[in-house]
Order: structure tokens, then sequence, then C-alpha cells
């Protein structure tokens, strides 16, 4: 066991982790965010996706004592009292089915727009390609990235 | 044209909040504290033996290991039409990856561990991993005891042979129907098995406490379904219905994957025998792929005879299905194809066998489209042809051939109302057929691919659902029925539902997922049945409330219950504009008097719907004289297909598919059902399959070999169309629409490759690589 102190939402949280547990792992089971779901625990489905100061990341892939110092983000924190305009949006345009995939698209999206405030659909596609959705087509989830770009002002 | 309050509008769904926000809670997000232990599975690593010997001891040695327990412990069979299955494997194993053992430990590492301790001695038999050869003389079979098996009524297996179910439907006389024609087409199409691939994937934990009372937290379609097969197989042991309940919370995904029993019962049987705790089972990604339902594999063999003018007059459809180890769902995918092989046609003289063959791969089962996708790849890929044959154009050929409303079906009884010809004028004038299309790189052509599709919900006839619904103070309502939304929106179009018969705006509904404790029976979110089905049930008990509502306003205003209506949550009258009653001035605390006493009280509704017509006696021989689905949904698809003439890869530029939802109860759910469907649908034929070695492994279990559609693979454009004839014992006129939409996609591409290459592909998936290799044969020929 290891201390690790890190930042989670805005609050900063000192945890015991072993070496081989993963950020996923921890942030589930020891830090109470079940935001970040498990679709394959090997990089592939962008379900687990948080932000670690600022960049989306895969928390399956990364080990918890890896985190020392870092800010992480989670699904949590973007929503705190008040749903982004980029939520809304996702709201309006039915984006999601059985939700599973939402948290990992909506941490991509939030980074994206952060980036890039006023991406083309390319860019949308690009950004979102590390994101596994198998029940919407993707097209909603682009309509209300394109949306929620627009809302923000240029 | 009744004028609709909410139903047919497109509101938001009232789970988007929840799941935009990351409050929706799933199966594996539930904390059940320090008595929590992780069960591993110990899987068999054949396809095909004899368990000669399981040694546990050295896991038992593991510290921090609880128990291990095999077949022995648990010798109880399960199935949901066929009971041809056990919790975990006895004497046998029949495919590579079924449960041998279980180990259960205090952390999911220890378990995992442990499960690597667990020395399985096997005595391998001869594999059946093609169900041709399952079928063939001498084949080694995988059921011996096939006869003694319990089954529902209208499953015919052959004892002594492979043959778990045979569906025979015969109508007219074959043979006149092929000398009438001048034209007969035979050939054979294939289509592999495919993963459905839910990012969640299969989570359950058990907890059976010290008073002997089991509840099973599961991510599935069924909720009722697993009790009552939990209850079934858990008996020997004392348990009942009663004793068993079912919790699901929000499911991340299903596709039919989550439909019925599969690993679920493993944590379930696990608890029993711990009492006090809770017991997990998560399937890794590779276990998702390997040991759950899979789509069944599919040999079907084509042979359609036409007259010059275009008349369809006989069709003769063997299928034959590589069902799997086990077809206690499976069987019942051969039975509906059987009985609707087809397809969306007009044809007197008909034949079709639908055979459901063992062999030893993983358990087949449902899969959004249940054998109907499967069914479509060959018959409209043959469709295409055989008026390409005669000259005819394809599309006229289809319209000619249209099943319309009271034609017959293949099984005998009169088609329902539907919007067939509606669809095909629709799609034909989106994509604009008639239009040459043309490719500005000389490298690329461009074809245009077209089909049909239909389905029907495949369902005991008694197949029935429940709905509770309940006031509070304020007038909101909480709907309690047991439906599962694993996406489509159910819960949303629910409480459009109730609100349109009580004048209660739905935001004010709350639905929440059911737990088979508090909420009524439905038996399961499957078939594309449950708009139809729970939305008859929600209806009635909506009506019940009203009555209610509508009684108690006579009985103390003394005004006829004619007059009276519901409208923005107030009892309002037709002949007094001034009479104005609001809910949430008595649905719970009843109409105070002048006395001061109360008339009324809580108002609660209930409601229920059981196809009362259905029948799954037909005759076994012909299938002649049941009424065994109750109505079919249609619809028609087409695209434009762009391909590289060198590499074949392709792309969709664009795509219009027309449904018939008989009434559109919320229009946008149903293109998001179109948007998703379809994508789902075109990467089956695209790129995706399950590749199994000569042993029966599996090659990719995985996302990285087995690929799924990303953001980056979806067509340019896809225009859904909605067409509205109503279903007449549908609520307000709707049918389901769910599976249909991914139906069409197979035989499009395959004709659309046809079209612009002129090869004929009858293998799925019809990959860049297969068209690139089929091209250069075609052109060097
Ligand atoms: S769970 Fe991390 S990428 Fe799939
Ligand atoms: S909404 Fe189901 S996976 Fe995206």
């Amino acid at each position: 066991m290891a201390k690790v102190k890190l930042t989670l939402n805005n609050e900063t949280r000192t945890i015991d982790v072993e070496p081989c547990e993963t950020l996923l792992d921890v942030l589930r089971d020891k830090l109470g965010m079940k935001s970040p779901k498990c679709g394959c625990d090997r990089g592939d489905c962008g379900a687990c996706a948080v932000l670690i100061d600022g960049k989306s990341v895969r928390s399956c892939l990364i080990f918890a004592i890896e985190c020392e110092g870092q800010h992480i983000t989670t699904l949590e924190g973007i929503s705190g009292d008040q749903l982004s305009i980029l939520q809304e949006a996702f709201i309006e345009f039915n984006s999601f089915q059985c939700g599973y995939c939402a948290p990992g698209v909506i941490i991509s999206a939030t980074e994206l727009l952060k980036s890039n405030p006023h991406p083309n659909l390319e860019e949308i596609k690009e950004a979102l390609s590390g994101n596994l959705c198998r029940c919407t087509g993707y097209q909603p989830i682009f309509d209300a990235i394109l949306k929620a770009s627009k809302e923000t002002k240029k | 044209m009744t004028d609709y309050r909410y139903i047919g509008k497109s509101i938001t769904r009232i789970d988007g909040r929840e799941k935009i926000s990351g409050a929706a809670v799933y199966t594996d997000d539930i904390d059940f504290g320090a008595n929590l232990l992780y069960a591993e599975i110990v899987s068999s690593t054949v396809a095909h033996a004899l368990i000669l010997n399981i040694d546990t001891s050295e896991a038992e040695k593991l510290e921090g290991v609880v128990k291990v327990f095999t077949g022995k412990d648990f010798p109880y069979k399960f199935g949901l039409y066929m009971k041809d299955r056990y919790i975990f494997a006895q004497d046998k194993v029949r495919f590579y990856g079924e449960q041998v053992a279980a180990v259960v430990a205090r952390t999911p590492q220890i378990a995992k561990m442990g499960a690597e301790l667990v020395k399985v001695e096997y005595q391998e038999l001869p594999a059946v991993l093609d169900q041709m050869e399952a079928l063939a003389e001498g084949a080694t079979i995988l059921h011996p005891d096939l006869g003694d098996y319990p089954h529902v009524p209208w499953f015919f297996p052959k004892p002594g042979t492979n043959v778990a179910h045979w569906r025979k439907t015969r109508r007219g006389d074959l043979e006149n129907g092929f000398a009438e024609a001048d034209h007969i087409y035979e050939e054979t199409y294939e289509v592999p098995r495919y993963a459905h691939c839910a990012i969640e994937t299969h989570v359950a934990i058990g907890k059976f406490d010290y008073s002997g009372r089991l509840t099973v937290w599961s991510s599935s379609q069924s909720p009722h379904t697993q009790r009552n097969l939990f209850a079934e197989a858990l008996a020997p042991m004392g348990l009942s219905q009663k004793d068993i309940r079912v919790i699901t919370p929000h499911v991340g995904g299903g596709f039919g994957g989550k439909a019925g029993v599969t690993m679920e019962i493993l944590p379930a049987a696990l608890a029993t025998k711990l009492r006090g705790y809770a017991v997990k089972l998560r399937w890794t990604r590779e276990q998702e792929f390997i040991n759950t339902y899979q789509r069944l594999g599919v040999v079907a063999k084509l042979k359609l005879g036409v007259k010059k003018d275009g008349t369809i007059t006989a069709l003769d459809h063997k299928i034959y299905w590589d069902a799997g180890a086990y077809v206690e769902y499976g069987a019942n995918v051969v039975n509906a194809v059987g009985l609707s092989a087809i397809g969306p046609y007009r044809i007197p003289n008909v034949s079709i066998d639908s055979v459901c063959i063992y062999t030893n791969l993983p358990p087949g089962g449902a899969y959004r489209g249940f054998g109907y996708s499967e069914m479509l790849f060959g018959l409209e890929s043959h469709i295409t042809t055989i008026a390409r044959q005669i000259g005819m154009d394809e599309i006229e050929f289809r319209r000619k051939n249209a099943i319309l409303e009271g034609d017959k079906t293949a099984y005998g009884a009169a088609m329902n109302p539907n919007g067939l010809l509606e669809a095909i004028d629709k799609v034909t004038k989106a994509i604009e057929w008639d239009k040459e299309y043309k490719s500005t790189d000389p490298n690329k052509v461009i074809g245009k691919g077209f089909s049909l599709f239909w389905k029907a919900p495949a369902m005991p006839p008694n197949a029935s659902s429940s709905a509770f619904l309940k006031f509070n103070e304020d007038a909101s309502i909480n709907l309690i029925i047991s439906g599962m939304d694993i996406g489509q929106g159910y819960q949303t179009v629910m409480a459009q539902i109730a609100a349109e018969v009580l004048g209660v705006d739905p935001s004010k509904i709350r639905v929440e997922t059911p737990d088979t404790d508090r909420n009524p029976y439905e038996w399961q979110t499957v078939a594309s049945h449950i708009t139809w089905s729970s939305g008859n049930a929600v209806k009635k008990a909506a009506i019940d409330a009203r009555d209610q509502i509508l009684a108690l306003v006579e009985r103390v205003y003394h005004m006829s219950q004619d007059s009276l209506y519901l409208e923005d949550e107030a009892v309002k009258c037709h002949n007094q504009a001034s009479f104005n009653l609001p809910l949430r001035s008595f649905v719970v605390e009843g109409i105070a008097t002048k006395d001061g006493s109360y008339r009324g009280g809580p108002i609660n509704g209930r409601g229920m719907f059981m196809p009362e017509f259905s029948s799954a006696s037909g005759d076994p021989d012909t299938s002649q004289g049941g009424h065994p689905n109750v109505h079919y949904t249609v619809g028609a698809g087409a695209l434009i297909l762009e391909i590289d003439k060198d590499t074949g890869k392709m792309k969709v530029l664009k795509a219009a598919e027309a449904i018939d939802a008989g009434k559109a109860l919320n229009p946008d759910l149903i293109k998001g059902q179109i948007t998703g469907g379809l994508l789902q649908g075109l990467a089956t034929v695209l790129y995706e399959d399950m590749r199994y070695d000569d042993k029966g492994r599996l090659l990719n279990p995985n996302f990285t070999d087995y690929k799924i559609p990303t953001a980056m693979d979806v067509p340019d454009e896809i225009i859904p169309i909605i067409i509205e004839v109503p279903q007449p014992d549908g609520p307000y006129g709707a049918r389901g629409v769910g599976e249909h939409t991914m139906l069409p996609a197979a035989p499009m591409i395959a004709n659309a490759v046809e079209n612009a290459l002129g090869i004929r592909i009858r293998s799925m998936p019809i990959t860049a690589e297969k068209v690139a290799m089929a091209y250069k044969k075609h052109r060097e020929q």
C-alpha cells in the first residue's frame, strides 16, 4: 500500500492504493466516483475516460499510484451544481440511449470544446473516435456537440 | 386525425438528465459493503470433453478464498424454452469457455488467482463446429439425452441427432408452384456468428440472507423471467418465486444479449451456499465474447420460382442454424424465422425448413433482429438477382409481390394492416433511386442497394405485461412497470401514454427501473413488443385511474361522467366551462364535503395486457392453423455505396430507411432507433464477425480484433422515414420498431456491391478484402 494525494473534482483526497490498482478501480471503489465505467479494461472503449490536468485519459490504463499531485475530473465534477451547455445539448438531442458510454463521451467532448470551441464535423468525429457507443449511431452525439459549440460565443 | 397532447411529440427522454449527469446507477455501481465476495469462473479449455476430475485443493488453500464450487454442488437444469443446460457443466463440457467451477474470494484478484489453481482433467471428444457437419450421418451427438429435455410444446426435437428443433412450414402446392414458374433460381447464402457488444458487460450480484431470501441485482432485459427461471432451477433448494427478488438497475445496452438468463444464474446459485454474503460476478470483455448468447450462424438454401411478369409462384427455403451447445433460448430464433421466411411477400406455394442444430460453439440466443437479419440477407439478395435475371426493375418486382393487409402469411393467418408500399415509395424517392450516381474519382464506383424487411415479435402466445400507476399529493405520478429501458426510450414513451390519458405532463411522471418485489409482471423486454404490449397495459392502468377520478367527481358533485374530462392536471367539464378541479386537490387526500368528511382517497390504477388471440398450436408438419405471431412490422431501406475498385473499401454515402411504426409515439426516439440500428446492421455486413479456430476457440474476443463502429464509420447521411399505418390493437396504433432498423443493412450492401461491380457476394461479412478479391477474379475472367 502507498499513499497518494490528488485533487478529485476540486477536492483534495488522500488514499491508500496498491501499486497494481488502476485509477478506474480506485475512483469507483475507493473514491466513490461511479461515473467512469468499465467497458473493456484494456483501453479500447473509452467508457472509463476522465480528465487529468484537462486531458482526457482512459482511467483503466493507468495506475492510481501514478496520479500523485494530479487534478482529476470525472463527470460528477463536470455536472457539479449546474449542468454544462454541452450536457444540456446532449439532453435536448436525446444523444444517448443506454447511457453507458455517456460519461466517457462527455469527457472527450468537454476536452474538445475546451481546446477547439468551434470544431467542424470531422474534428468532432476524430475527437470521439476512441469512445465506443453501440446504441446511437453517433449522429445525435455529433448534433449536440455542434449545437453546444454554436452556443459558445465566438 | 386525432389531436394529441403528448402522443406523437418528440419530448426529450425522461432519463436524459440522469444519464447525462452521471447519476444513473448501473448494476456494477452498487456498493455492497464489507460482506461482498467476488466470484471467478473456471472455464472449459476444450470445446467438447468428458470431465474426468476437478481438483480444487490448491485453490482452497489460497488465503482469501472463501469457497470453491463445481457442478456437483448444483445439479440443476435451467432454460427458457428448453431445459438443456445446467448451472455448471456436469460430466461434460460442450463449448470452449463453458463454466466448470467457481472460486469465491474476498477480492477479485484472489478469486482470479484461485481460479487459475483449479485443475480440470478432460477426456476430449470430437468437436462438431459446423452445423452441416453436425447434421451429417455419423456426427458426434452432443446431447444423447435430448429426448428427455423438457421444452415448450411448439418445439420438435429429433432425439438421437443434433437437431434440437425443426420448424416446418408448408402452404399451397410447392411442386405446382415451381411448375407454374417461368424461371427458377437457386442459391446458398451464409452468415457467421456475431456478438452484441453492449458496452456494459454482463454483471450480477446474488445475496442470500439468513432468513433464506435470495436477492439478485442484474444487468438484464428480463427481471421477471429471470426470477422465474431462478425459481425453477433452485426449486430443489426449497425456493419459490416469492423468496426470490430480482432488481434490475439501468442497463448499459442489451440488444438481446441480456434477455433470458445466461451468467446471472451463477452468482444467484453461488449465493445460496454462502448465507449472509453478497456474491458478485462481472464478465470481463473477453468472457462477454466467449460465454454469453451469440447471434446464430446460418447456411440458407433458397429456391425461388417466378413468372415472366414477376409474380412469385413458389419458395423453398431451407435454413440451417448453428445454434451452439445449448439452445434453450436460441431454438426460438429458429422457430420464429421458420414461420416467417417468406419475407414480406405474397407467396402462394411455400416450403420452409428451419433447423436448429447443436454445435460445440457457445450457445446461440436472442440478438436484435432475432434471426430475421440472417434470413433477409439471403432472401433480399435473391430477390434483387432474380428480378435482374427476368429483366424487371427490382423495385417494381418488390412492389408487385409485397404482402398487403389480408394476404396470407406463411402459416395461413391474415397479414395485419401495413404501409409496405408507402415505405417503398418514400425510400425510393428519398434516395433518388432513378438518379445516375457517378463518382468523380475514376478509381471509384457507386452502387445502389435496396431491401425490404419485416419482423414479428417472437414470444409465447401468453406473454403479457402489466402496470401500476399511483398518484402523489401534487398530482405527480409514479408509473410502476417492469419493462427495461435498454436505451430505446421505453420509460419516456410509457410516461407519454399515461400523460395522454390523464392530462398530466410527462415531466411529472416518474418511471423507475424494476424490482420484482414491487413492480407488476412483465414477460421480458425483447421482441420489440414492449411499446405495444406494455403500452397497452399502461394505457389501461391510466384509464383505470381516470375512471376512478371521474366516478368520484360524479359521486361528489352529481355531474355526469360523460361530461367530464382530464386536462392540465385538472378535471374539467364539457358543459360547464367554469368547472376546474385540480387533481392535486384530491388524488391522495380526497374531496372534502360540507360536513367536513372526505370522499375518495389515493388513486391507484392497474392494467394488464395479454394477446388473447395468439396461439402456437399450428400443425407440426405445416404450421398451419395457429396464430403464433401477433403482427409484423414492415419497412424498406436503400443506400448509395461508394467502392474503391482496387482496395474494395466501401463508404455509405447516403442511406434511407422507412419503417411502419403504426403510430410514432415519439418520432425522435424512433429516428434514434434508425440511426443506431442501421449502423449496427452495417457493421455486421462490412466488418464484424466472430472467428473460431479449428478447436472452437474464439480468435477475436476483444474490441481490437472484433471491430465495432466508431464515430469515423458513420454514413455521411441517413434519412429516417416514419410510416404510420395504425396497428388496430396497439396503444394509439403503435407497434414496435426497435430491432427492425438493422434488418435491411446486409442485403442493401450486397445488392449495392452487385449493382456497382457486377459481383454477387453470398457470404457475410462483405469486407473490403472480400470485395477486392472477388472483383479481381471477376475482371480476370
Ligand atoms: S474500460 Fe477503459 S477504455 Fe474500456
Ligand atoms: S448510449 Fe449505449 S453505448 Fe452509447
